[in-house]
């Protein structure tokens, strides 16, 4: 190396060093630039937590609509603390929420949410309550599942795993699904939301 | 004199910025090699377009950098600009060009043939 001249080609192995180095860079960057990893970890552990609380509460339901309006109101609350903990992940991390990842991550969330929120209207119009756990849980995992396509991999992970347990729901008697919400928001978000805060940075 | 004797003693080229290790890749799109620029066209590879603030977010640069290497990229035909005004906020939106998105895959693809031809591991 010392005595080479000026003109000369380097060394083809650290050429090919340096070019993987540059490789890595790029790709790395990509992923940075297309998936948004300020999925709410601590959060989502916060949701669980919240949804067990509810599912405890509901089994004291009198009514099919009582029970129906505690599970309105866990929802509004996780909703809350979802928006709330991503905003905060997000600013923490200095990543824009209405911009590249964030925004399509956003966007493909909402529809399957928006459509459960509309199912959840006409079967308790229709009186058909027994059937919202299992739809909720495929549902919510179905959002997972399409917005995860943005996030990073544990994201998708835990959609199909809320998909499963809906699936089983509907199929189960109709008197299980309390303790499948439990299952689902509750331990299974809390699960994953241990694993992401650890993984990515609360 | 000075000159011989740097041609003499020291086989990593002197001057030119950056870290040692980043020189001497031959025949390299120079435009696109340095690294906040790659950071720039790596990111709007995979994004339509970005305002100049979003852009900034996800690359975690500084105005001034990032403006001075945006009008580098744009000199070189590789970055569209756009200026509007959002309300009384001018907003700046960059894009790739055609040329820009060909440049980017020349370039990965000579890092690519460059690996091969090190054979690393």
């Amino acid at each position: 190396m010392e005595k080479r001249p000026l003109r000369s080609v380097p060394d083809p192995a650290e050429l090919g060093s340096r070019a993987i180095d540059n490789l890595r860079f790029i790709r790395e960057t990509m992923e940075r630039a297309s998936s948004f990893t300020a999925v709410p970890g601590w959060g989502g552990a916060v949701m669980g937590v919240s949804a067990l609380t509810a599912a405890g509460i509901s089994t004291k339901a009198k009514s099919a609509d009582e029970w129906l309006g505690i599970w309105l109101a866990e929802a509004f609350l996780a909703v809350a603390i979802g928006a709330w903990t991503i905003t905060a992940k997000a600013r923490r991390f200095g990543i824009p929420l209405f911009a590249g990842p964030a925004r399509r991550f956003l966007l493909t969330l909402s529809p399957p949410l928006a459509a459960g929120a509309l199912t959840t209207l006409a079967l308790q119009r229709a009186g058909q309550t027994a059937l919202l756990p299992g739809i909720w849980l495929l549902l919510y995992g179905t959002a997972v599942v399409a917005g995860g396509a943005f996030s990073v991999r544990i994201v998708p992970v835990m959609g199909i795993g809320f998909m499963l347990l809906g699936a089983i729901c509907l199929f189960c008697p109709p008197s299980w699904g309390t303790a499948f919400l439990a299952a689902g928001f509750g331990v299974l978000q809390i699960v994953f939301g241990v694993l992401i805060a650890r993984r990515y940075g609360g | 004199m000075a000159r011989s004797l740097a041609e003499k003693s020291h086989a990593p080229k002197p001057g030119a910025a950056g870290p040692p290790a980043r020189k001497a890749l031959p025949d390299l799109d120079r435009v696109i090699h340095e690294r906040v620029r790659l950071a720039i066209v790596s990111t709007l590879a995979v994004n339509e377009k970005l305002s100049f603030n979003e852009l900034k977010g996800l690359l975690g640069t500084t105005d001034g950098n990032l403006s001075v290497h945006a009008r580098k990229l744009e000199e070189a035909g590789y970055l569209a600009c756009a200026k509007s005004f959002e309300g009384r906020l001018p907003k700046t939106e960059y894009r790739l060009t055609a040329e820009g998105k060909r440049a980017f895959e020349k370039y990965v693809a000579h890092l690519a043939a460059l690996v091969g031809r090190g054979r690393i591991r």
